[in-house]
């Protein structure tokens, strides 16, 4: 007989395997005491996620239908359609905030990237002066909020005319991303011997040949995971985005998706579908790099 | 192939640390020089130097008669060794030897025959349809050493090449370093912290400290005549006694009364250290001819031979080498006797030879 997930956790055979001298019974009850908190923990996370998902795919009357439904209800895809085809046919407002998403946080990855990893690649490789306080220095850019230095960017924004482009919400993203991707590749080059590069030296290469024929294909996997993090902070951002932008052709999805809520009624269905079509992306990047994410977070922590 | 001429090789960094103050080498053609020192003396700084891996501040290096100060690594003729092997990970062994030659743009056919020639050389058969990763410390090692071999440079340079192997298989690649480079004649320059690999490998040996030169020898030059209180401390194992003395009644005494002869030429008026070797002491029963009574501080027995601290009085304890027969228990009163030929003689102030 095939044993199940459920059957393997079930507390019947659990029992008669368990030695009886165990003190207090503890496994089983801590077993059953654990899994009983992960499920409430699991509900009390997924829940909103849940039910963003499901308010998506509602009719709007039951939406707002009390006692909530959380079953039973009618499926529709009106909302999914409605955040990319406009009421009188033809594109959204949302869809093309979808595509600026894209553009923007794209552009501003690859430009964080490509400035950020040769720049991590000369830190570690040579000795520059003062280079503890340059890097210091980079990495207090991110010390302040968004939030406290948008004032400040606005107007200096509104005075070499970046405010409401697409070109001004890049550079703040690629200038927030670029210490972290600086940090974070130093890490990943440090942990290439730079030996590999000496012996090509040797061999007849140029310094960046070098660099680019043997260190850079070592690093793909430490550049993928950097840029998703910067992928997803620039996919994410509000602030810059609410305060920089007021025009429907540049806006990125996250201020579209808030300007749907705070007109006399809420098309909560279409906020909910707009919400999961905006997390879609996020989640499937999370998911491709979620060995790198523990890995950036536990980075330096163990010597090896 | 060729010497190698440093001259007056001064490196500093950007940070304003200064790796290398003066050195000045003159390398043999075909010789296998040391260069050997504790870590942070400049060797390996010197060596990349040499290398073309590092930019000196300012001094010359010559290979055989070019100046090739201004000349990329790879325009230098030269191969080198890592610590860490620098094998090409992604690739087989056969195209890791291959690699240089091919970045050479040398003909196929050559390329193959150089790769066997060299996997001939290094026993490397087996190994050539491997991946770094599928080889062991040893056998990586030898690989890298065949990807050196390959190029036929006209100098070898290692650095601390044996370091990462165990102490078994350290012994058995030293033996095949030193009989491959006696086979080939080639140039090598050899970096390491280890003086048993400086003294069994090197026709002559650099010691290096706090970025200069403090003496260039043979090994038994360097053994017998340390040139520095550095390098008398720092060659041998256990090291040579530093014993501060006095000149009296035309011997070398020492606070606590044991009596050196004076190598001739000896300064006068100047505050002297005589370095013993362990082995130019003996302990004997106490009272014995010419001896000077000490007791026994400890013993360590090593099986081949025993190494006593005796302490004879006046401070310092002394290190005496004796042959494993010569048993005396920890805190027995023995006698002290110096049994070698002249110590040598260092002034405390300037901590350099005197005689």
């Amino acid at each position: 007989m095939a044993v199940s997930v459920d059957e393997a956790v079930s507390p019947g055979p659990t029992r008669q395997r368990r030695p009886a001298t165990r003190r207090f019974g503890g496994g089983r009850g801590r077993s059953v005491v654990e899994v009983a908190l992960l499920a409430v923990l699991a509900v009390v996370m997924l829940f909103p996620v849940l039910w963003m998902i499901e308010t998506s795919i509602k009719e709007n009357r039951d939406v707002y239908a009390v006692p909530a439904q959380f079953f039973g209800f009618t499926v529709t895809m009106d909302h999914f359609r409605d955040v990319f085809i406009a009421p009188g046919g033809g594109r959204s407002d949302l869809s093309v905030a979808f595509l600026n998403s894209v553009l923007v946080a794209g552009v501003s990855t690859t430009l964080a990237t490509v400035l950020g990893v040769p720049a991590a690649w000369a830190y570690s490789r040579f000795a520059v002066k003062a280079k503890k306080d340059q890097l210091f220095f980079i990495l207090s850019t991110r010390f302040m909020p968004p939030v406290v230095v948008v004032i400040p960017i606005f107007l200096m924004y509104r005075q070499v005319g970046l405010i409401d482009t697409k070109l001004g919400l890049i550079l703040i993203y690629a200038a927030f991303n670029l210490p972290f991707t600086i940090w974070m590749m130093k890490g990943f080059v440090d942990e290439v011997p730079a030996e590999y590069e000496d012996a090509a030296m040797l061999d007849g290469y140029t310094r960046l040949q070098a660099f680019r024929r043997f260190t850079l294909p070592l690093l793909v996997p430490g550049i993928a995971a950097t840029a998703v993090f910067a992928l997803i902070f620039s996919w994410n951002e509000f602030v810059f985005a609410i305060f920089l932008t007021s025009s429907d052709e540049v806006r990125t999805a996250p201020p579209a998706i808030a300007g749907l809520i705070g007109g006399t009624t809420v098309d909560w269905g279409l906020v909910a579908a707009a919400s999961v079509v905006f997390a879609l992306p996020v989640l499937i990047f999370a998911y491709l790099v979620r060995k790198h994410l523990v890995a950036g977070v536990t980075l330096g922590a163990v010597r090896r | 192939m060729a010497g190698i001429e440093v001259t007056a090789l001064h490196k500093r960094y950007p940070d304003g640390t200064v790796a290398v103050k003066h050195v000045d080498l003159s390398i043999g053609d075909g010789e296998l020089f040391v260069m050997l020192g504790p870590s942070g003396c400049g060797k390996t700084t010197t060596l990349r130097a040499i290398a073309g891996l590092e930019r000196q501040t300012t001094g010359d290096i010559h290979i055989g008669d070019t100046l090739v100060n201004d000349l990329p690594p790879a325009e230098r003729d030269i191969a080198m060794v890592f610590q860490f092997y620098a094998l090409y990970p992604h690739l087989k062994t056969r195209d890791n030897l291959a690699f240089p030659l091919r970045a050479e743009g040398l003909p196929k056919a050559e390329v193959r025959q150089r790769v066997d020639e060299a996997a001939r050389l290094m026993r490397l058969g087996p190994l050539l349809d491997r991946r770094p990763r599928q080889l062991s410390g040893g056998e990586q090692q030898r690989v890298a050493l065949a990807r050196a071999l390959v190029r036929r440079p006209r100098a070898f340079l290692m650095d601390e090449p044996l370091t990462n192997l165990d102490a078994e298989l350290r012994a058995d690649m030293r033996t095949e370093i030193k009989h491959l480079q006696g086979e080939l004649g080639t140039t090598m320059v050899y970096v390491t912290h280890d003086q048993v690999e400086a003294m069994s490998l090197g026709h002559r040996i650099a010691i290096l400290n706090k970025g200069r030169v403090e003496q260039i020898g043979t090994p038994l030059e360097v053994y017998d005549r340390p040139a520095s209180l550095f390098c008398a401390a720092f060659i041998g194992s256990p090291p040579m006694n530093l014993i501060e003395v006095e000149v009296a009644d035309g011997k070398l005494r020492s606070p606590g009364g044991l009596a050196l002869t004076p190598p001739p030429g000896l300064p006068r008026d100047r505050r002297l250290v005589a370095g013993v070797r362990p082995e130019a002491l003996e302990v004997t029963e106490p009272g014995a001819d010419g001896s000077v009574p000490a007791r026994v501080v400890s013993a360590e027995w090593l099986g081949d031979e025993i190494i006593y601290v005796v302490d004879h009085g006046g401070g310092h304890d002394v290190r005496v080498r004796m042959p494993p027969t010569v048993r005396f228990a920890a805190d027995a009163p023995v006698g002290l006797r110096h049994t070698g030929g002249n110590p040598t003689v260092y002034d405390v102030s300037t901590e350099e030879l005197v005689a």
